[in-house]
């Protein structure tokens, strides 16, 4: 090999090369390229986290405003508002944009912006893949919602059972573009998986062993993993439910050697740690907010990351819990009900370790921490509601009842939208610079949390009184006539301290006090760095020592110093100790990444209406991955070290 | 914001490290895990159904026919012989080598594919006949989609390290890791094997 250079020959950052100087052109070097292009075309965690979280929040709107429609519906008997056919597509479309296209996409987005800056590193791993994640996610969402808008958004239900959405009685398009926008979301919440997962193993700065990595990253480590161990089981039943309807294979048809019930298994097989991948994050969430605002470290760290661990290993043992009314063996029965019981253990252990971090510390009741307290009332009683829901004779009186549906938005919004909204709440002067109003924060917290109980606690007596879930109306005189109107007035309550939520967020962008790099007095390394981040990241990268770096380096925070600086470069380390190993370049910008999206959307909605689709559109996909993955800096000489 | 204090040097670090050491191999095996866990499901299918029979392949159909898919796992075997040496090659940074063995291995994919198709042709059954016949074409098809990706991804490694792309480090980090991958792609065949062509003849009426 010929022009071997040696390590003098690049600009590295180091003592001869700090502060402004540094920055200016670590700035240069990270920066994006300017106009359409450069905006289609970066790979900045940050940016895509940005947008992967702005599109999260859109729909959440709109499912929140079918929400809202399907409680108006029900807000009195016999009401006319809403058609059969057309409750059925709203209900499908609140449930599958809420799961698929908001509570797992938003934490990913969380994931994506903030663990490279709690990890010290300048951007993910494959921050390629990154970009084509959000793409693809982005365009599925799309799609279903254009769908809708034309009245063929799918209509089964959001875990769309067989035989109903088969191909005899639900003919037409409808479940398919529902199975296939199931395919887009898996793909990209399955790249995003990679990506954390190599970014939280390998990307973390020298010292940050796996006992010091922060709780948030541990949660999106454990749930990354369950993502990739998860979504391929509803990646492959949805395939299978299209090929039944579009090629006539017969897996889910009981005439010909298949059989219904295979569906309702690889679906919550994916289902069931579904609800963890949407609610570990949000416990990590959970872990941060309460240490910073009980200033003190947190308690039970090792207990809170094997509780993380626990979770997500009993979350796949769980599945079944979802079928107790299909009929199952009575030792079946026996062990599910005790795995469903058994998983409110770690959760149990969480939640005593954040009541004695804060019991310990000395808490500020600031807005992310009135969140935090909300979330614990809330999801204790949902987890109540579970662990009811697992007895199996509960369970058959109580199936497809609004107790259900009461249980399942406690633990979801209580369990992952408060938190969500304490994070945003926490990390928005990191993101924005700018800190959100304390006032609006604090109205749209207690409108919140009394409204959410106003609207779904009536549920848990519409449930025991026999009201079932799905229903476009019911008859005056069941007794349900004043619980569901109370719902309906909460609902809008609760929706209400969205909008105030969501408001406070428009206006502190333009209006909030500067915050500086550290508002809270936090610990994390995301902290080290102004707000908002320059697009490198850390101007050095940070040296770790302990679990808190920034409360034990409150003057000087060490560093390591001597990569490029003229060139995307990142460090990698070792897996457990994080030891300082390879320095390796970081993808520069790139469209291949959109054109590949591009490639495998028309692929997968071709595909909707012919098989020939999966072979004809191959062709793009793969032309699209080789382009991206032909190197192209072609200036850059190989720099083996030489002593 | 804390001042640093500069404590480590990295500019001395490598720039490209083989195996667990480097990103890329920690992304294959998250790849290999989801493919790996689909594969396993394609499989739960198929035991879970078996379950439900008297009969497996349920009557009239017949167990597939031996010949293309046993002559298919043995050239996918042997093919371990080349990769092995691609992978040797790639970590010893012998480029001449590696860009040769490459061509080999882009040829046996080939005829790999080739034998597949006559295995989907000695099925004897259709995916559409029965449940058994879609999930034995499902196993086949999603086993085949791996096999035309590391071709492909073969091929494009075969055409890369004849440019001057090839002398870089990183290059040989991509053709190693690319031997790992096809290891995975055998490996996860041997069990597809036993459960499309033995599993039926054991349980046979």
């Amino acid at each position: 090999m010929t022009a071997l250079m040696s390590p003098r020959d690049h600009l590295r950052d180091g003592p001869e090369l700090t502060g402004e100087a540094l920055d200016r052109r670590l700035a240069r070097t990270w920066r994006r390229q300017p106009g359409l292009i450069g905006w289609l075309s970066t790979t900045d965690h940050k940016e895509i986290g940005r947008r992967y979280l702005v599109t999260a929040f859109v729909f959440l709107i709109l499912a929140g405003i079918l929400g809202l429609a399907i409680r108006l519906q029900l807000a009195r008997p016999e009401s006319g508002l809403i058609s059969a056919d057309r409750y059925n597509q709203i209900f499908t479309m609140h449930g599958t944009t809420m799961m698929f296209l908001f509570a797992v996409p938003v934490m990913e987005a969380m994931a994506v912006y903030l663990i490279p800056l709690m990890l010290g590193t300048r951007n993910t791993a494959f921050a390629r893949l990154n970009a084509f994640s959000y793409y693809v996610y982005l365009a599925g969402g799309t799609m279903i919602w254009v769908a809708f808008i034309l009245n063929v958004g799918p209509d089964a239900g959001w875990f769309s059972y067989v035989p109903l959405s088969g191909p005899e009685y639900s003919p037409g398009k409808r479940v398919d573009i529902w199975a296939q926008m199931v395919t887009f979301t898996e793909v990209a919440a399955l790249a995003a998986a990679v990506v954390m997962t190599t970014t939280i193993l390998k990307q973390r700065a020298p010292g940050m062993s796996m006992g010091r990595m922060p709780v948030f990253a541990w949660a999106i480590l454990v749930v990354s993993l369950m993502i990739i161990f998860s979504m391929p089981s509803v990646a492959l039943t949805s395939a299978m439910l299209m090929s039944d309807r579009l090629v006539g294979t017969q897996f889910f048809n009981s005439y010909e050697h298949g059989d219904p019930l295979l569906w309702q298994h690889l679906f919550w097989f994916f289902g069931h740690p579904e609800v963890y991948i949407i609610f570990l994050p949000a416990t990590g969430f959970v872990s941060e907010i309460v240490q910073t605002f009980s200033g003190r470290r947190i308690i039970g760290y090792p207990a809170i990351v094997l509780a993380l661990v626990a979770t997500g290993l009993l979350a796949f043992g769980l599945w079944v819990h979802h079928m107790f009314a299909t009929g199952l063996p009575r030792q079946g029965y026996a062990f599910y009900t005790a795995a469903s019981m058994a998983v409110s253990l770690p959760a149990g252990i969480q939640i005593f370790c954040w009541i004695a971090t804060i019991w310990d510390g000395r808490p500020r009741f600031a807005v992310p921490m009135l969140w935090v307290v909300g979330f614990i009332v809330t999801f204790v009683i949902g987890g109540m509601t579970g662990v009811m829901l697992a007895s199996v004779p509960i369970d058959l009186q109580l199936h497809d009842t609004y107790f259900v549906v009461a249980h399942f938005h406690y633990v979801l919004i209580g369990g992952a939208v408060f938190p969500l909204l304490g994070a945003i709440t926490y990390w928005f002067p990191k993101i924005t610079g700018r800190l959100m109003s304390e006032g609006l924060g604090k109205l749209a917290f207690w409108l919140g949390f009394i409204g959410f109980q106003v609207a779904f606690m009536p549920m848990h007596f519409l449930g025991i009184l026999g009201m079932p879930r799905r229903v476009y109306t019911y008859q005056p005189g069941l007794g349900w006539d004043g619980l569901n109107l109370v719902a309906t007035i909460g609902a809008f309550a609760f929706a209400s301290a969205l909008v105030i939520f969501i408001l406070n967020v428009l206006v502190s962008l333009r209006r909030g006090g500067a915050a500086g790099s550290n508002p809270w007095n936090a610990s994390g390394l995301e902290w080290a760095t102004s707000s908002p981040p320059p697009p490198y990241g850390h101007a050095h990268i940070p040296v770790v020592d302990g679990p808190t770096p920034l409360w034990t380096h409150e003057e000087r925070l060490p560093v390591a110093y001597g990569l490029r600086v003229e060139q995307r470069e990142i460090l990698l380390t070792t897996v457990v100790d994080a030891v300082p190993d390879v320095r390796e370049p970081s993808s520069e910008p790139s469209l291949w990444p959109l054109v590949s999206a591009l490639a495998t959307t028309a692929l997968f909605v071709c595909s909707i209406f012919t098989p020939w689709a999966l072979v004809i559109g191959a062709v793009p996909v793969t032309a699209a991955l080789i382009g991206w993955f032909w190197p192209k800096n072609n200036d850059v000489k190989p720099e083996p070290v030489i002593d | 914001m804390q001042a640093p204090a500069f404590t480590q040097d990295l500019s001395r670090l490598p720039t490209h490290g083989f195996g667990p050491r480097s990103a890329t191999w920690w992304g294959i095996v998250a790849f290999f895990l989801i493919e790996g866990t689909a594969l396993a499901l394609g499989a739960a299918v198929y035991l879970y159904l078996l379950g439900q029979e008297q009969a497996w392949p349920p009557p009239p159909h017949l167990p597939p026919d031996l010949p293309a898919g046993t002559l298919f796992t043995l050239l996918l075997l042997l093919s371990e012989i080349p990769n092995s040496m691609i992978k040797r090659a790639a970590e010893h940074g012998e480029l001449r080598k590696v860009r040769r063995l490459l061509i080999v291995i882009s040829l046996i994919g080939l005829a790999l594919l080739v034998l597949r198709g006559f295995e989907f042709n000695s099925l004897n059954v259709y995916w559409y006949d029965n449940a058994y016949g879609s999930a034995l074409w499902m196993l086949l098809v999603l086993h085949t989609t791996h096999i035309g990706t590391d071709w492909v991804d073969s091929l494009v490694l075969a055409g890369l390290m004849h440019t001057r792309h090839g002398m870089e480090g990183r290059r040989f980090v991509d053709c190693a890791e690319n031997a790992m991958y096809w290891r995975f792609v055998w490996l996860a065949w041997l069990p597809l094997y036993l459960l499309i062509y033995w599993v039926p003849r054991l349980q046979g009426p």
